[in-house]
């Protein structure tokens, strides 16, 4: 017997909050998936929403080039507020 | 090239676990790092499915309604636990099967501790009280492992075993303050707990053949013999309020080294289990098995219903 797919699990804790990764496990199809996630990681009230995904649909970056492909933000201060001189008596700003 | 010693995958894997930060699944790692994280996990995965095994015993007899639906819910959180950690397991790079396998095979172990029987009703509080408070002490500082997913699981499963401690000491001390025959039943659970609980912390340090490396790598951050101590520390002046008596003539406060003297386990009965000769190593596996098997037809017609929808939709489309 083929193994059963592996799905994320995405919890919203409430509303107003965006769905977070909570984990992982297996099902044979999106509604026992649902159901499983609902049993394994919402059994004290902790989402109002659940998402699960094929773990097989999700593309990640790779850690071996996280130096280039994360750098071209490195050198960029100025697009933080912080970075910016700004006479003390200046307010709302 | 100017090739500097961080720029070696071993250094920068050594030096983020120094850094107190966290491996994540598809970082470089050492093989030996990979191979004792699936041992220990899975190890820790198959004791909670296994551990579902004595409190399930006594769900159909235990004394109230209230204690039934705790126990229930107590038992739900075990498999819930598995479940958390053989995910962790599995983006090591293993299967779930792999896994279910080596443990029915008998080459993946599980906690010693689940290897005793539930005789009495008492002995639910008592593996609440000191089994799963072992485990707390064992895991608290695992939540900070150097194993991303591993940690997490840990943080989640930590913050869910408090409910387990704290049922069993409560009904524990409902027992103790209840007749005499059953302040004798706490205490006859007590004295059989006693030391398997101790034992749950390994062997001692001298003999611990994981210790060394695990800390250094992270996965580890106390030894077994300091996890025991601090165990017996925290659970003696519960068993006064308990008004129970620990079985161990030994044990007494020692002003000068700040912690309780105690009498260790018996590590040839330690032994004998872990090797496959405790009084119920058999009967887990059996069950253990049988429900496995029992199962299969579950899964295959869960199996068959997923591919009768895709064939179906893709029919319909």
């Amino acid at each position: 017997m083929n193994a059963e797919p592996l799905w994320e699990v995405f919890v919203r804790s409430r509303r107003g909050l965006s769905h977070i990764h909570v984990g992982s496990l297996h099902a044979p199809d999106a509604e026992m998936a649902l159901r499983n996630a609902r049993d394994v990681y919402t059994r004290r009230q902790e989402g109002v929403s659940i998402w699960v995904v094929p773990a097989a649909s999700i593309t990640a970056s790779s850690p071996d080039e996280k130096d280039s492909f994360f750098d071209p933000a490195g050198d960029k201060v100025y697009r933080h507020p912080t970075f910016y001189d700004i006479p003390d008596e200046v307010r709302h700003l | 090239m100017d090739s500097t010693v961080t720029d070696l995958p071993e250094a920068e894997f050594q030096a983020l676990v120094d850094a107190d930060s966290r491996i994540e699944p598809r970082d470089w790692m050492p093989d030996d790092y990979r191979r004792s994280l699936v041992r220990q996990i899975a190890q820790h995965a198959h004791s909670e499915i296994i551990g579902m095994q004595p409190e399930g015993n006594w769900i159909t007899r235990a004394p109230s309604l209230r204690r039934k639906a705790i126990l229930m819910a107590k038992v739900q959180d075990e498999a819930g636990h598995g479940m958390y950690l053989y995910a962790a397991a599995e983006t090591l790079g293993v299967s779930r099967d792999e896994l279910l396998d080596l443990l029915h095979a008998g080459k993946q172990k599980y906690s010693s501790i689940f290897n005793y029987p539930t005789l009495i009703w008492a002995d639910m509080g008592a593996i609440g009280w000191l089994v799963d408070g072992a485990a707390i002490t064992n895991q608290v500082p695992l939540c900070r492992c150097s194993y991303g997913p591993y940690a997490r699981a840990m943080v989640r499963i930590c913050k869910e075993e408090s409910f387990h401690q704290r049922q069993g000491y409560e009904s524990l001390l409902t027992l103790s303050r209840g007749t005499p025959e059953q302040k004798a039943m706490a205490q006859d659970a007590l004295d059989r707990w006693w030391y398997p609980s101790l034992a749950m912390f390994g062997p001692p340090d001298a003999e611990s053949t994981h210790t060394s490396k695990s800390m250094a790598w992270g996965i580890k951050r106390f030894s077994n013999d300091e996890l025991r101590q601090k165990f017996v520390d925290m659970t003696v002046p519960q068993s006064e309020v308990l008004a129970l008596t620990i079985p161990d003539p030994e044990l007494r406060w020692n002003a000068e080294r700040g912690h309780y003297d105690f009498t260790a386990p018996d590590w040839d009965e330690l032994r004998r289990v872990i090797s496959g000769d405790g009084p119920c190593n058999r009967q887990r596996m059996e069950h253990r098995v049988r429900a496995h098997n029992e199962g299969a037809w579950v899964r295959e017609a869960a199996a068959a219903f997923a591919a009768k929808r895709t064939t179906g939709s893709r029919a319909a489309a």
